[in-house]
């Protein structure tokens, strides 16, 4: 990628970036309701009687984070969910203010919080690299120049004049970080952007990032792919209870980081103390544990490929529910769905759900994953179709790990294995081949 | 948060992002319907219609002596810009929530955006005007060729109100229920269906206080020959417009870095 920011890069080597105790502060209102007039009103009148009438829960998504970058480095932002990692992208991408604190950046500052922003069904793939690049702040001139390279990139040639709303949801992810790649800021703020796409795809991005690391620009980025913040940063800030936990080498940053929230969640994973912000929905009914077990329910402490394994849902409900609808998604390290799991569309009935403690097996066999590490997208849902309100989803949370095993896999090119996403149940039959025996090269 | 150079640096460095706003929204706006962009001039046409048999023919509204469907044409083509603008502009921050969340860019070009491309249907519907004129037989003087200048007002006054509106949106969605509502006693206010030479004089100064009174007698003047540029109520309007934009302006400002922690 042809660059104009590497001269200006040469010219002044130094600080890119600087946080000088940054806070932010939310403000999170418990007992429902939004912001209207008559709630206005009612709590001035409130305040006037002496009158409460909703609590207000204070929440420190970051509390003094303090460092500096130089120019040139490649940052990975790790931390577990809800550790303030994003809110700390926002603040840095100026999308919302610190509470306290000062910032300053040295210069100009691009930043993908999410791939295609700004995107419009109605308008053609052309169209699209236009509004969307001139959102991420590149002049009409820039993405002019830089329209055929980015077509290719995207792979979207045949269908760049129809409108985008024809495209798979693959097509549009690809359009939208392909303009992103070619975004030629002098500092670069993402967040889990790489999390898209097929593996061919991913490796191209992969390799586009580390491009842009060799070109000399400042780069920032939170994400969960350890493996890809190993291989691209020069640098890791963990981020813990909006505090930075640790800062330096990857390596370390990263095994620190594993050694206390690795391998421990592989059998039970206890959701029953989660805050209340770090999942979605009414709440009304909720998971509070998953199990990952045998086929007669003793405690399973390894996952390998092709084992069969019982998944136990242990779910609190606060209500009495008609047919609620559970379900589960499995997607890998990359954030790519790899399989999905419902009651609904399994056409099992859940019919009246009282109150109280109950869970709920699914029997998934043979997992035929390959070895590595996945993610549960659990949620609740009513099972009324259009637009409703989850009870529960809780994304990205609770990890497993699928280790190897000899039933598909011999060992040799695990690398090769890695790019894949699953094994099928599959024999060789060399019934029809002429071989001499013990002739093995 | 500070009005001053540093800020207006910015806009200009992210005008573009405006520009591409305004084409959007022109490329989109009559997709996937049938009539197109004949909508911009069947909406004040129509109304025109309506107004006439009913205003016109049955309530025998005066008009000052101009045929009815001229006489309320003109007001109606500003009008229509002058509402469909402050109603986009005040809904637009909501409408663009997904936006504020994810990136940063001056806040302020989402409304100006939305208050702009109106004229697009403005400058269609001028274009009819001329036809009516041609059909009632009525001189055409140079004056005619300060009506596009007069949009610019109108445009400041629906932006500033906009900007106001849009901000308070984001906190109380009440807004989105306020200006539909706003805008029907706003129609009643403002001398469309009626000549301002209707009101009482003992009311005509909280009649003025309405900006829109000046600028849609302005309009008028401009397209009819016989009639005085009304000078002073154009520059009482011109002058409340001012400073209801400096008002909307400044409140959005201050209210802009809580949107996306709001929205």
């Amino acid at each position: 990628m042809q660059s104009d920011h590497e001269e200006r890069v040469r010219k002044n080597m130094g600080q890119a970036l600087a946080l000088e105790k940054i806070s932010k502060k939310y403000t999170i209102q418990v007992g429902g309701g939004s912001d209207r007039f008559g709630e206005a009103l009612l709590k001035a009148l409130g305040n006037t009687f002496g009158l409460r009438h909703r609590r207000e829960e204070i929440l420190w998504a970051l509390k003094d984070v303090s460092f500096t970058v130089d120019q040139g480095e490649v940052v990975g932002i790790i931390g577990r969910n809800g550790a303030g990692k994003s809110t700390l992208l926002k603040v840095l991408s100026r999308i919302t203010y610190p509470t306290y604190g000062t910032m300053r950046v040295d210069g100009r500052v691009g930043s993908l919080l999410e791939v295609g922003t700004g995107f419009h069904e109605d308008l053609s793939g052309r169209e699209n690299i236009f509004l969307n690049g001139s959102i991420l702040g590149m002049t009409k001139k820039q993405i002019q120049a830089r329209m055929d390279t980015i077509i290719n990139f995207a792979e979207v040639e045949r269908f760049i004049d129809t409108p985008i709303k024809r495209y798979s949801t693959g097509m549009k992810l690809r359009l939208g970080f392909s303009v992103a790649a070619h975004l030629d800021t002098d500092i670069l703020f993402m967040d889990e952007v790489l999390a898209v796409g097929d593996a061919g795809f991913q490796k191209k991005c992969l390799n586009s990032m580390s491009e842009s690391r060799k070109s000399g620009r400042t780069i920032l980025f939170v994400s969960h792919n350890m493996a890809a913040v190993e291989s691209l940063c020069s640098r890791a800030i963990w981020i813990e209870g909006g505090k930075v936990q640790e800062d330096g080498q990857p390596t370390e940053v990263i095994q620190n980081y594993m050694g206390i929230y690795g391998r421990q969640q592989l059998v039970g994973n206890e959701l029953a103390d989660l805050d209340r912000f770090k999942f979605v929905g009414t709440g009304e009914m909720r998971y509070t544990k998953v199990e990952f077990l045998e086929v007669d329910g003793s405690p399973k402490n390894i996952v390998r490929s092709g084992d069969t394994v019982l998944v136990r849902l242990h779910y609190m409900a606060y209500a009495t529910l008609r047919n609620p609808d559970f379900n589960i998604k499995i997607c890998n390290e990359m954030g790519t769905y790899i399989a999905i799991f419902s009651t609904k569309q399994a056409g099992i009935d859940t019919p009246l759900v009282v109150p109280g403690e109950g869970y709920i097996d699914l029997e998934i066999g043979p997992l035929t994953l390959v070895p590595g590490r996945y993610f549960l997208d659990l949620t609740i849902a009513p099972r009324i179709g259009g637009s409703y309100e989850l009870y529960y989803g809780l994304v990205d949370f609770v990890e497993f790990s699928v280790e190897t095993t000899g039933r598909f896999f011999s060992g040799i090119e695990e690398k090769k294995i890695n790019s894949a996403l699953v094994f099928f149940p599959s024999r060789w039959d060399l019934e029809g081949m002429n071989l001499v025996p013990g002739q093995s090269a | 948060m500070k009005i001053n150079r540093e800020y207006f640096r910015e806009i200009w460095q992210y005008r573009e992002i405006c520009y591409f706003f305004v084409w959007r929204d022109v490329k989109v706006r009559y997709k996937q319907t049938a009539l197109g962009a004949l909508w911009a001039v069947l909406q004040p046409f129509l109304t025109m219609v309506v107004f006439t048999l009913f205003f016109g023919k049955i309530a025998k509204m005066p008009s000052d002596g101009i045929p009815y469907p001229v006489f309320s044409y003109t007001a109606l083509v500003p009008w229509t810009y002058f509402a469909g603008a402050l109603t986009n502009s005040a809904n637009s921050l909501v409408g663009h929530s997904h936006l504020l969340t994810k990136i940063y860019f001056p806040r302020v070009a989402v409304p100006a955006s939305s208050a702009i491309v109106g004229l697009i249907d403005f400058a269609i519907a001028s274009v009819i005007l001329v036809g009516l004129l041609l059909y009632y037989d009525m001189p055409m003087s140079w004056g005619l060729l300060a009506w596009p200048l007069l949009a610019v007002p109108l445009l400041i006054l629906a932006l500033g109100v906009g900007l106001f509106l849009a901000s308070l949106n984001v906190k109380y969605r009440d807004i989105k229920y306020v200006i539909p509502f706003g805008i029907q006693l706003l129609l009643f206010a403002t001398p469309i269906i009626y000549p301002s030479s209707l009101v009482p004089e003992r009311y005509r100064i909280i009649f003025m206080l309405n900006p829109l009174s000046g600028f849609i007698e302005a309009f008028r003047s401009v397209v009819l020959p016989s009639r005085n540029f009304p000078l002073e109520s154009f520059l009482t309007s011109l002058g409340i417009t001012i400073v209801m934009f400096a008002v909307g302006f400044v409140y959005f400002r201050k209210t802009e870095k809580y949107f996306a922690d709001v929205i």
